[in-house]
């Protein structure tokens, strides 16, 4: 009770009306798991709680907060008890007020909504949290969780957390669905509303009609939309928008440009704000300014990530001097032009940021899980058959990493890969089109400053037959499907790769390399009970720091949905942002909702995200995270490509 | 080799055509040959990186010819590669799309080009693309075409915003014939979405090639020509296999209409 007091007064300090406090209250019933902390130090440490004005609503925040520990057993219940008892009750109202008030207020307008409180995910990445998990207070945690069970409002649990992230997004979806069922306890159920609207993120938006008579509904759409992403030159000319023509976007191109060129002209690059839901993250790159725009809960840094891979997927088109050039002949040019066509990838990377991808969160690459030996007969069999003009030669199936052989002297990036594996698995227009494929493609990692040259093959997984050449028919096989890639300087040299791949395929048929393969794609990615039997972990994310690699367990059982998995995913980038703050020290961070308990381990040698259910103790989790780490150590040399082959 | 080409009791001599296909961005070059090849189509394709190289074999009475296709993208910063793929082409595919007129303005581009360019007796083959999105009856009207407007090149086949009945039809038979005739080009209308006139393309183009041309291309020797050309490639040396093509300009030109 103390709790929604506290609320009030922050809120009314705020201005806000008392229909607006009611449907903050009602959405943000999850977070009184968050807010206990002041009451915690009210009753304890802190004399009193600052009715601070713009208070995030996360998780973490107990462990950033001033006032005390997330860890106290005392707190971890009663309000939250209190804050479900005085919510839900006008939930039901509240969620259809929530979502019709809102939708059409507009999330792109700053100033159009009466509510506008401080986004929290932006301050994920400013506050150190200086609570370690000093665990042993699991058993009084668990102990009110029966009592939220009974309770019956059950809701979405990842849901539930990332409301507590303060994500409006996932609020907005989640007050559309009352009825959810556990997350983790029924992974069977699909809630139709969310999953639509999630859905709908990706769809397209119709073109605007010359007479504007749809333009009302166009604006509605884009404004419903979780996350978009702009890009336009110094001179404000649009460059590529992943929603909405020309017409729609050229009024937001122009705010932006005015608001970034107020800052620039003032020497001090503007890097980011929020406005009301929303959290804009800038990016300036030369003659180029990139803008995210997301209500999906990122921290500032993940998006300046994803930024920075549209950036490199620009440059790679057109390498820098290219750009450079164009625009110090004309500042004003239009870069739609070079870049036609382009527009596709752009979009498959923006909706892999928006889908979730562990990849790019861990700037990392996945591996196929392979025998040892096996990897090896791989590797001898492409370095057998090496061209002379090779530079790298990669086997890549279903978007993770077979076998790799390159020179000595370099390494590959893996925002390089990032971008050739999105161009290949994401973009359609490669795989679709048939054949054997000649890309010529920047690689700014390796260097932005010319071409390289990527041969590219499509063999099938599925069919053991000889006709591997061929290429499958279905077009849905994409976690089938096995490219042979090799780039190399030479731009004449399609016929010398061309001959390459046909030498390496008939060796691996020989030797049983392309057999290895294809079981290995088939068995797929291991489920967390086969790599831990009885373990308490869902899901987990482990990367090799040392390698830049990342290994993870099936999405199956417990996350079939693209919904579920966007959630899960979420779940780490909040868990990677508050490990990953400038000044953190952190070593392990454990972080404890309604709906689950995760663990962010870092070490040296790796980081370790893992997720359980909330019915887990602490204890079991750390148990399972160490049993993954020893699964890890065993199968590196399968699930890793350790160094690699070089010539 | 012959699984396809099995029709006759005796293995026909077979040979290979290189053919370079040429055009604006989204004008369906890669839909026909997707056609032509796996005889499918996809709505809203996206566009072709660079370049892709595909093989299909077409049967002809007497010899079966296995083309060697390098699909092309047509953005423009992908021009500056194009010498590449049709420096060694017996044969190019010019494509427009017959509801964009400034795509056969950049098809005549292509053809000057290639004249200027490309092996001397090259054939060359314009083709009209989404011929189902015109009219039947307005193939027949004379030069209807006089919209200077540039639509914005969507990409991918075929959306064009009027209804089905509505004819989107740009650029008039009459107009895009006359041209090929000027220039000595094999002319068709094709439809990839349909299939209407896409194998007749290639037939036609099979046809057109000069038999003296592929002499020494048969069989078992098909290899060695791989090898020539590519040696050509290679070394930059494009007269390696020139002088059959040469040698039968005016035979081409016979076939050409």
């Amino acid at each position: 009770m103390a709790d929604t007091a506290n609320i009030d007064t922050a809120e009314t300090a705020e201005g806000i009306s008392t229909k607006d406090f009611d449907k903050r209250a009602g959405s943000e019933h999850s977070e009184s798991g968050t807010r206990e902390v002041p009451i915690a130090s009210l009753q304890s440490r802190e004399s009193s709680p600052p009715p601070l004005p713009a208070r995030p609503r996360q998780l973490s925040r107990p462990d950033r907060s001033p006032f005390g520990s997330y860890s106290r057993p005392s707190s971890a219940g009663g309000p939250r008890l209190a804050s479900r008892a005085t919510t839900a009750v006008s939930r039901a109202d509240i969620q259809t007020k929530s979502y019709g008030d809102e939708r059409p207020g507009g999330h792109l307008l700053p100033g159009s909504r009466g509510v506008s409180r401080q986004q929290s995910f932006s301050n994920l990445g400013r506050f150190v949290s200086n609570s370690k998990s000093d665990g042993g207070d699991s058993a009084s945690i668990r102990s009110y969780i029966p009592t939220l069970e009974a309770s019956g409002d059950v809701e979405s649990l990842l849901g539930e957390v990332l409301s507590d992230y303060a994500s409006p997004a996932w609020k907005k979806l989640d007050a559309c669905a009352l009825e959810q069922a556990g997350y983790f306890h029924d992974v069977t159920y699909e809630v139709d509303v969310l999953n639509d609207i999630f859905e709908r993120e990706f769809d397209e938006l119709e073109p605007s009609r010359p007479d504007g008579s749809n333009e009302e509904a166009l604006m509605a759409q884009f404004r419903s939309k979780l996350k978009h992403f702009l890009i336009l030159s110094s001179a404000g000319k649009p460059i590529y928008s992943r929603h909405g023509d020309d017409q729609l976007v050229t009024n937001y191109i122009g705010v932006v440009q005015t608001i970034i060129s107020f800052y620039q002209g003032a020497k001090d690059g503007l890097k980011g704000f929020t406005a009301g839901d929303v959290r804009f993250v800038i990016m300036s790159k030369g003659p180029l300014n990139l803008v995210a725009i997301s209500q999906l809960g990122e921290s500032d840094a993940q998006l300046r990530a994803q930024l920075e891979a549209l950036y490199m997927q620009i440059l790679s088109t057109l390498t820098l001097p290219n750009m450079e050039r164009m625009f110090s002949n004309r500042p004003s040019i239009d870069l739609r032009r070079p870049l036609q066509g382009t527009e596709t990838l752009l979009s498959a990377l923006a909706d892999g940021f928006t889908r979730g991808s562990p990849s790019s969160l861990l700037s990392a690459l996945e591996c196929l899980r392979l025998r040892k030996t096996h990897r090896q007969v791989i590797n001898n069999s492409m370095l057998k058959v090496r061209s002379q003009n090779l530079l790298y030669g990669l086997i890549v199936a279903g978007g993770k990493l077979v076998s790799v052989i390159r020179p000595k002297k370099h390494s590959l990036h893996p925002g390089d890969l990032e971008l050739i594996f999105n161009m290949l698995f994401e973009a359609e227009g490669i795989k679709a089109g048939g054949g054997e494929n000649w890309i010529p493609i920047c690689l700014p990692g390796f260097n932005n400053t010319g071409f390289l040259y990527m041969y590219v093959s499509f063999l099938s997984a599925t069919q053991p037959n000889h006709e591997v050449v061929e290429r499958p028919s279905s077009r849905d096989e994409r976690e089938e499907e096995i490219a042979i890639l090799f780039i190399s300087p030479n731009k004449e040299g399609f016929f010398e790769l061309r001959q390459m791949k046909d030498d390496l395929v008939e060796q691996l048929q020989e030797n049983g390399g392309m057999q290895s393969i294809r079981s290995a794609v088939v068995k797929g990615r291991p489920s967390c009970v086969d790599i831990a039997p009885g373990t308490v972990a869902r899901h987990f994310l482990y990367k090799s720091k040392g390698n830049v690699q990342f290994a993870m367990p099936s999405y199956e059982p417990n996350f079939n949905t693209t919904l579920s998995r966007r959630r899960l995913l979420s779940l780490y980038h909040i868990l990677h942002a508050s490990v990953h703050v400038k000044n953190a020290h952190l070593k392990v961070q454990h972080c404890i909702s309604r709906d689950s308990i995760s663990l962010a381990w870092i070490t040296p040698m790796f980081e370790l995200f893992c997720v359980a259910d909330p019915s887990a103790s602490r204890n079991a989790l750390a148990q399972a995270a160490n049993k993954i780490i020893q699964w890890i150590r065993r199968e590196e040399e399968r699930v890793f490509i350790i160094g690699g082959a070089v010539f | 080799m012959a699984n396809t080409a099995g029709a006759g009791n005796q293995p026909k001599p077979s040979s290979s055509v290189k053919l370079v296909l040429l055009g604006e961005a989204a004008v369906g070059k890669s839909s026909l040959v997707l056609r032509f090849v796996n005889n499918d189509f996809q709505e809203n394709k996206e566009p072709t990186i660079g370049a892709a190289f595909l093989t299909q074999k077409c049967n002809l009475p007497n010899r079966t010819i296995k083309f060697e296709i390098w699909d092309t993208a047509g953005q423009e910063r992908f021009a500056s590669l194009a010498p590449m793929y049709y420096r060694n082409a017996q044969s190019a595919l010019v494509v427009y799309d017959l509801t964009k007129p400034s795509s056969l303005t950049k098809a005549k581009h292509w053809v000057a080009e290639l004249q200027r360019q490309a092996s001397p007796g090259i054939v060359i083959a314009l083709v009209g693309n989404k011929l189902d999105l015109t009219n039947p009856s307005s193939s027949t009207g004379d030069a209807t075409s006089a919209i200077s407007g540039e639509e914005d090149g969507a990409e991918g086949t075929g959306n064009v915003e009027e209804g089905d009945e509505a004819d989107a039809r740009k650029i008039s038979t009459a107009e895009a014939k006359a041209y090929a005739e000027e220039e000595s080009l094999l002319f068709f209308e094709t439809s990839a979405k349909t299939g209407a006139n896409v194998s007749e393309v290639f037939t036609a183009i099979a046809n057109a090639i000069p038999e003296t041309s592929l002499r020494g291309a048969r069989g078992a020797a098909s290899d060695a020509a791989t090898q020539a050309a590519l040696g050509g490639r290679r070394g930059d040396d494009s007269r390696v296999n020139l002088t059959g093509p040469r040698a039968e300009v005016g035979a081409k030109e016979g076939c050409a209409c």
